[in-house]
């Protein structure tokens, strides 16, 4: 538990969460609270809510009930700006999401002189800083199309960090990825951890929660099950849930025979 | 190998699917060639050429049709273009407001402007403008009533083309650039925009050639003679003249300006179908 800091301010705080689309509630009630330099990762079965919840720490998602706290600022404060706020949370998606029509640089330095106002000169230096701390200085000039999935997820690493966040949220940042190029990104995000970023990772990389994560989260039907140390919600789970989880995620040819018994376990989707 | 064939191919006659297909091709070319035969053979070309096709009065055309006439048309189709374009960008932006009024608004616009030809609304222009508000003059005469008749008319249908083109942008470039920090109206000039218009680049196009069409009917806002453009200006010279070669020029010098703009599209249309694999 090398970044954990018990005690310590917390970055992120999140109470009595919940967040329903229509009649379908997605987040039943969610407390969490994130120290400054923690790394938590958010496991749990497709539709259990946690990329919703991500979503709801920098208000992607509106949540219906209950209160977000980043960096001391309430973002479900109708009068907050918004957008303010938003400059010290990053957020990597899935899907990269970068800009197709600008090349790696510009994808860089738009942001950062549109909306911190930085000038010229500065901004493309933070954006060479940061496009070197992600591996990728040789590819400045490039599009993104031209780019590898990996490639593509490191640049959007890259311009979140260009703008300079204390915290930095992870969408399933290796799912789209094909197997080989996963360990780039997830390289980087280990260096991200190591010099104390802040971090909210939701993700189906085992290893990487195990080896990087100081908490993990594991969450089923809309509501956190259990968390602690990842050697304890990983290794030795206490839930039937999580351990059900666990073990579909590591021996997926055994998942057809248990899927029945976990829709009518869980109750959730 | 020879046992398959004998499952796959028809017992019927002796042609083979390909056979009959080529045949079938062959009888509609035939016939193709046979029609367009039959129709040069029975126009009496002599006549034609004699009312559409004299040299001399094609001769003393030139240079006015080029300097003037389709100098003229091709400014009232700039200036009509860029008044919609101004005004479909405001139009296309209101229609996804999260504003009512201003959607209903939109609405109400392109299905009126779409829905009236061209014509009502250059004589609305001509007639009615000068009498609800006497006195005052538009801007640039004859050019700024066509630059408005147009525009107007070419706002409605680039709307829609501007709007379908905004919500062709994927969702998550609107997310990625609202989590950088970007308010929700910069997001939409610097990161939607530029990436729609890339979108809509072809249909533009072809909007533009509809504009050009369209800008003939400036002759219903009564012109100098300075200000006549192709349509008019082939109409007045046949009328002086008694023929109607006048009118074949005019309509060569439209094709002149619309064909190399309809390959421009097809090649940008191409060239997107190509970024998009």
């Amino acid at each position: 538990m090398t970044g954990k800091t018990p005690g310590g301010p917390a970055e992120i705080q999140v109470r009595a969460l919940h967040k329903s689309f229509g009649d379908n509630e997605v987040l039943k009630g969610i407390d969490l609270e994130i120290g400054r330099g923690e790394v938590v990762c958010v496991i749990g079965p497709s539709g259990s809510g946690k990329s919703t919840l991500l979503r709801c720490v920098n208000l992607l998602e509106e949540p219906t009930k209950g209160q977000v706290f980043v960096g001391g600022t309430e973002l479900t404060d109708p009068d907050v700006d918004i957008d303010a706020v938003r400059r010290r949370i990053g957020m990597v998606f899935q899907q990269f999401n970068l800009f197709p029509h600008l090349t790696v640089t510009e994808n860089l330095t738009l942001p950062q002189r549109r909306v911190l106002r930085r000038g010229k000169a500065e901004a493309a230096r933070v954006a060479a800083e940061n496009l070197a701390r992600v591996g990728l200085a040789e590819k400045a000039d490039a599009y993104p199309s031209s780019l590898s999935g990996g490639q593509q997820q490191r640049v959007a690493i890259a311009r979140s960090l260009s703008m300079g966040p204390d915290v930095m949220l992870f969408d399933e940042p290796t799912s789209a990825l094909d197997p080989e190029l996963v360990g780039d990104v997830l390289a980087v995000m280990r260096g991200l951890a190591q010099e104390g970023m802040t971090m909210m990772v939701v993700t189906h990389e085992m290893t990487f929660a195990r080896e990087v994560a100081d908490r993990v989260v594991f969450m089923d039907g809309g509501l956190i099950v259990e968390e602690g140390a990842p050697a304890q919600v990983i290794g030795a789970p206490r839930h039937a849930r999580t351990r059900h989880f666990l073990s579909r995620l590591l021996d997926p040819a055994m998942a057809e025979v248990e899927e029945e018994t976990s829709d009518r376990v869980g109750g959730s989707d | 190998m020879a046992h398959t064939d004998k499952l796959v191919r028809p017992r019927r006659k002796g042609l083979t699917r390909r056979q009959r297909r080529s045949l079938s091709r062959g009888a509609q070319y035939a016939l193709f060639v046979a029609a367009v035969i039959a129709f040069a053979v029975s126009a009496d070309w002599g006549r034609l050429k004699n009312q559409f096709a004299q040299a001399d009065i094609a001769e003393q055309m030139f240079p006015d049709v080029i300097t003037l006439a389709l100098k003229n048309t091709v400014l009232y189709t700039l200036s009509g273009f860029a008044v919609g374009l101004v005004l479909g960008m405001l139009i296309a932006l209101m229609r996804l407001s999260s504003v009512g009024p201003y959607r209903w608004f939109a609405g109400v616009y392109i299905e009126i402007f779409r829905g009236l030809p061209a014509l009502l609304i250059f004589i609305f222009i001509g007639v009615a403008v000068p009498l609800a508000f006497p006195g005052t003059e538009i801007v640039g005469g004859t050019y700024g009533k066509v630059a408005l008749a147009l525009g107007l008319v070419a706002a409605a249908y680039m709307a829609e083309t501007i709007r379908a083109g905004i919500q062709a942008v994927p969702k998550g470039q609107m997310e990625a650039a609202r989590s950088l920090g970007f308010s929700p109206a910069r997001a939409m000039v610097s990161i939607i925009v530029p990436q729609a218009f890339r979108i809509i680049l072809p249909p533009l196009t072809n909007e533009l050639v509809l504009l050009f069409k369209d800008s003939s009917l400036v002759l219903f806002l009564g012109v100098t003679l300075e200000e006549r453009e192709l349509s008019k200006y082939g109409r007045d010279l046949a009328s002086t003249t008694a023929n109607s070669t006048p009118i074949l020029v005019a309509g060569l010098c439209y094709l002149l300006v619309t064909i190399p703009l309809g390959f421009v599209v097809r090649r940008m249309e191409s060239k997107a179908q190509e970024a998009v694999k």
